[in-house]
């Protein structure tokens, strides 16, 4: 087990040079003068050219690279050029919102995918299959920020039911931090819970024709305690690997949900960057955004064999 | 009951009410803030958080009048090279420090000589500042400058705590220490910004708040909706089309003042190759673009008419404002006529860059529409505003949509734009006579004769047009019934002096 | 006489991929609704529908009449007529950018799949570096990088799709490369190329059909998105994006103007999703 995960870890050293690599091109790439960008209506030239220097923007492409990966080695991920922060300070400030985002559209996703896919998968064929399926596709195909859109419309302008925007720390407000995030959650768990129920669906119909299941069937157990206590222990493997790996995903996915309800997390942050040309931040994100999506996935393949006992001994 | 106790009895009441609940304001903004550093700092929502945490040495009136803050008194010499300054006596930074000459000096070192600094182009004409006395500052002049007092009613006059300064350098912007009615408490950035009540302001009697919490909100949509539903007290730059919605809606009202900025389209004459374009080359053609446009239906379409249409760098109420040439009515037969005696009978193809929001989108889309008509056929090139930025300053552009944000001194409006080489001169602009009559205007004090320069500047730019200019925004604030006091500023600032909420 | 040929055995197996496919009900729903959209898309031009840029001082942001079935835009263009134009973008930025992701990634991953060693380890490794990075973030850098238009939305796109579709063919060519009659095929002398195009290709085919069809939804929504903050279509050309993105400015007073784009967007998606969902079940040796 311990040298499967260090034979992983091994692997993804590579990737995540490759993806600083890439990001680090990109953004070199990008037409706007950063400094310019910044400056907005006040463009003195010496200050412009004496930021770029501070910046070392004027130095080789291949310097700016290896003085910015030597430098996020050590832990420093450079500065905002627009508010002077450092940008680890930035992201370790972002990162619980969008965490917060997260949890909260997961636990949408599960509640209703779960039980959906079981429901589903029981009564294969039958007509609750179907619309299930349908809805569950419907939730794939919505586009999220239009849902978020028409979500705002009503039930914050037209019912006033619950705020459009913002963000309150779960420290200071926990009910209130709650409230302001149903409304994203549920727009981003939506295609979530689609994914989610479509899989729970598929691993049931599996384990509910396996062997053990029969017998249990045939043994007399009733069929409530069959589906919840036989089968669905064993569908959860790959319900649980998924979840794991789909966590990765939804912090890409908090992108457009973040800018339409106004949060301040993660994907807010570097879509403003990139509009912003503020380099260091989007660097910073998309680095430990990349970093995270790897551990994750690794997270999912360890789980996946703790979770597997026949694949335990291997 | 006496009187004497029944007053008694209601300050005990108000008291007790006061204490009971703190009393916040919170503020939806358009955009997060840059750094919170005046000598620093560069977008235009900054400068409302400035207004309630930075005190500066002079303020304006909301008919752009000059009047004391810090300094309580100034005058010139006779020549106009030496402005002395008479500070405010018993002001304190909200770090302890006191305010006095010495502070005004380190300042104004600040802001000329850090190298990270904005405002150094603000303060060019100033060569010297000397303490005489504790209160008293003198400012040496290289020559007479009538925008240095417009300067100091904004960032170059902001005062920073010298102390403060002094050991935070250029990262001041994490803590800022001024002198304002609030001090600095929190920020989180792209969240909020918190300012707390300062106890030992000089003014506090005015100030009618316990916290401000300033939040961005870029949606015009979301920030009405957080109004309505009580989440916020107060906004900015609400959309045009939603004012008749807001001011028929219940418990808020709205407040409206015509910017000191202009929107235009520039035209690339002199700025490199790309200069070699019709417009760019024919002034006749520029003329004929300025008449296509219906000033007017594009405020009533894209601006439901709240906006002021326009045609010069000073809107049509400013006293700065040539009246010889009013907003033109829509003439296409005399456009064609302009454009046939410039010998493109045919009409011509330009290019006009214009950032991808929406709003500007939407201006461009309709002159683009209006322009076809007398064959002026523009192909539209969308670019992120940092693009634009970068490649208008380049010379990578025909003509270019964009705009100012206005300054106090109709100088800031148009020196730097339309002298040889000036700063934000893109249009590589030159003419010999409006570079002397700007240059005139600028160091004049004497008002009569700084209209006259401009008028006569005007004369040639009318003809020249290296700017199509088409509309003044109007800065529009909603907020709740309940706030009281507020005064709109053609500034766009939201100043909380005489500010309070009614119980 | 000549012996009658066995009907069953007779049948080709792509009649009865089509048979299984046509009984499967929801993707002949899906069929119908993308099919619908292709034909509006392609019927633009001679639907008796106003011009699609004509603007109407008069006639701005008006609620859905007799005169505009859709309403109004917010310089009095027509909505009904946008919408139908604008199917057109949605439809090509989704087929473009697939066929983008699929021209670049199938080959690719026949190169890693088949060949191993350090082509497998620098094209795996690519790709998992491009996977890692959240795909609407690449797509908004690379967007932002290109310029804003449609057409730099769908290579954008293109770009950000091209490793799912290297990782399924890499997984597919290594199964297929596994078979015995791979190995036969090698054995008796075949060159790469013949093997290539023979064996391996043909395998490959059918479940890239399947990814590429649900890809395009995920594209229509990535273009969408991308326009909706200002990265792609450009006015006065419409897309469903780009409406969205400017009405989302009216929702007090022009709800309608945010409905239909969204609807357009679920329905064509929807489409997509029911279709490729069917061509897997109809693709799919295993009987589920």
């Amino acid at each position: 087990m311990l040298s499967f995960i260090l034979r992983r870890l091994l692997i993804a050293i590579p990737t995540i040079i490759l993806i600083s690599v890439f990001v680090f091109a990109l953004q070199k790439l990008l037409p706007g003068d950063p400094v310019l960008a910044m400056a907005g209506e006040d463009r003195d030239p010496a200050t412009l050219e004496f930021l770029r220097e501070k910046y070392r923007l004027n130095d080789p492409v291949v310097v700016q690279y290896f003085t910015w990966i030597g430098n996020a080695l050590r832990g420093d991920l450079g500065i905002s050029l627009r508010t002077n922060q450092p940008v680890l300070a930035l992201i370790a400030e972002k990162l619980p919102v969008t965490i917060q985002l997260a949890v909260m559209a997961m636990s949408f996703a599960l509640l209703i995918g779960i039980p959906a896919g079981i429901l589903s998968a029981v009564r294969k064929g039958t007509i609750t299959d179907y619309i299930a399926n349908v809805v569950a596709l419907s939730g794939l195909s919505i586009p999220n920020f239009w849902l978020g859109i028409m979500l705002i419309l009503l039930v914050s302008v037209k019912w006033q039911l619950l705020p459009a925007s913002g963000y309150v720390p779960l420290s200071e407000d926990p009910v209130r931090s709650i409230t302001v995030m149903l409304m994203p959650a549920f727009v981003l768990g939506t295609a979530l819970a689609a994914t989610m129920m479509r899989h729970t669906r598929s691993a049931m119909l599996e384990v509910l024709t396996a062997d053990y299941v029969r017998t249990a069937r045939a043994k007399g157990v009733k069929e409530r305690r069959v589906v919840l206590k036989h089968a669905f222990r064993n569908a959860l493997t790959p319900i649980v690997t998924l979840t794991a790996l789909l966590f990765g995903e939804l912090i890409g996915g908090a992108v457009l949900t973040e800018q339409i309800f106004t949060i301040p997390g993660f994907g807010k942050l570097v879509v403003d960057a990139v509009f912003n040309r503020d380099y260091a931040v989007v660097q910073g994100i998309v680095l430990v955004t990349a970093v995270g999506f790897i551990v994750m996935n690794l997270l999912a393949d360890v789980l996946y064999v703790l979770l597997n006992p026949r694949l335990r001994g291997q | 009951m006496t009187p004497t106790r029944t007053t008694l009895l209601a300050a005990l009441l108000s008291a007790t009410a006061l204490a009971a609940q703190a009393q916040d304001l919170r503020i939806g903004l358009q955009e997060d803030p840059d750094v919170l550093d005046p000598d620093q700092s560069r977008t235009f929502v900054g400068r409302i958080v400035y207004a309630a945490l930075c005190d500066k040495l002079v303020d304006i009136t909301p008919d752009l009048e000059i009047v004391p803050q810090l300094a309580t008194g100034w005058e010139w010499n006779e020549d106009g090279t030496q402005l002395t300054m008479t500070l405010r006596e018993g002001v304190v930074f909200h770090d302890g420090t006191p305010f006095d000459a010495a502070a005004v000096v380190a300042n104004i070192d600040r802001s000329q000589n850090m190298d990270e600094s904005r405002r150094k182009s603000e303060l060019t004409s100033v060569t010297g500042v000397e303490a005489l006395d504790a209160q008293t500052v003198r400012f040496t002049l290289a020559q007479p400058d009538a925008t240095l007092l417009a300067q100091f009613t904004d960032r170059a006059g902001m005062m920073l705590s010298p102390t403060a300064a002094a050991a935070a350098g250029a990262d001041l912007g994490s803590n800022p220490v001024c002198s304002g009615p609030f001090k600095f408490k929190e920020r989180v950035q792209q969240d909020r910004i918190v300012l707390e009540r300062f106890d030992d302001y000089w003014n506090a009697d005015k100030i009618g708040f316990d916290s401000v919490t300033f939040l961005p909100i870029p949606d015009t949509t979301v920030r009405l909706a957080n109004l309505q539903s009580g989440d916020l007290d107060m906004i900015e730059r609400l959309a045009a089309t939603d004012l008749g919605a807001a001011e028929t809606a219940d418990g808020i009202k709205v407040e409206k003042a015509t910017s000191l900025g202009y929107q235009g389209i520039t035209i690339n004459i002199g700025n490199g190759e790309r200069a070699a374009n019709p417009l760019g080359e024919n002034a006749k053609l520029r003329q004929a673009l300025s008449l296509v446009i219906d000033r007017d239906a594009l405020n009533q379409v894209v601006f439901n008419g709240a906006f002021a249409p326009g045609n010069q760098p000073f809107p049509p109420d400013s006293p700065w404002y040539d009246t010889d040439y009013p907003v033109p009515q829509r003439d296409v037969e005399k456009a064609k006529a302009l454009m046939a005696e410039a010998g493109f009978p045919d009409g011509i193809d330009i290019t006009v860059q214009v950032a991808n929001n929406p709003v500007q989108m939407q201006v461009m889309q309709v002159i683009q529409a209006m322009a076809a008509e007398a064959g002026i056929r523009i192909e539209l090139e969308a670019k992120e505003f940092a693009t634009l930025l970068s490649e208008q300053t380049a010379g990578a552009f025909q003509a270019s949509q964009i705009g100012w944000s206005g300054r106090v001194d109709p100088d800031g409006n148009i020196h730097q734009f339309m002298t040889t080489d000036a700063g934000l001169n893109d249009a590589k602009y030159s003419n010999a006579d409006v570079d002397r009559l700007l240059d005139s205007a600028r160091t004049s004090t004497d008002t009569a004769a700084r209209k006259a320069d401009y008028d006569a500047a005007r004369d040639i730019l009318n003809e020249e047009m290296p700017i199509v200019y088409l509309y003044h925004p109007v800065w529009i604030w909603a907020m709740s019934d309940a706030v009281e006091g507020f005064v709109p500023y053609p500034d766009g600032m939201i100043r909380l002096e005489g500010v309070s909420m009614k119980e | 006489m000549v012996a009658q040929p066995d009907p069953i055995l007779a049948r080709k197996p792509q009649s009865r991929i089509w048979k299984k496919f046509r009984r499967h009900r929801s993707a002949m729903l899906g069929g119908i609704l993308v099919a619908f959209f292709v034909l509006i898309a392609l019927a633009a031009p001679i639907l008796p529908i106003p011009d699609p840029v004509a603007t109407d001082w008069a006639a701005v942001r008006k609620a859905p009449s007799t005169a505009h079935w859709l309403g109004t835009d917010e310089i009095g263009r027509d909505l009904l007529s946008r919408m139908i134009w604008g199917a057109q973008a949605s439809l090509l930025a989704g087929v473009v950018s697939v066929a983008i992701a699929v021209s670049v990634g199938v080959p690719l991953g026949i190169l890693a799949g088949y060949f191993g060693g350090w082509t497998d380890a620098v094209i795996s490794r690519c790709t998992e570096a491009l996977l890692a990075a959240p795909f609407l973030i690449l797509a908004i850098a690379l967007a932002a990088f290109l310029g804003p238009s449609l057409t730099n939305a769908m290579i954008a796109i293109g770009i950000s799709a091209t490793p799912i579709f290297v990782r399924l063919t890499r997984g597919q060519v290594l199964s297929i490369a596994a078979e015995d009659y791979v190995d036969s095929a090698r054995a008796i002398g075949l060159s790469t190329p013949r093997i290539l195009s023979r064996y391996i290709f043909p395998n490959v085919l059918p479940p890239v059909l399947v990814q590429a069809t649900l890809t395009v939804a995920t594209a229509i929504i990535a273009e969408a998105s991308l326009s909706f903050l200002g990265l792609g279509q450009q006015p006065p050309a419409p897309s469903w994006g780009s409406m969205l993105n400017t009405a989302k400015n009216f929702l007090n007073q022009a709800p309608w103007m945010a409905m239909w784009p969204g609807i357009a967007i679920f329905l064509v998606v929807l489409g997509f999703n029911l279709l490729g969902d069917g061509l897997r079940d109809a693709l799919n040796p295993r009987e589920h």
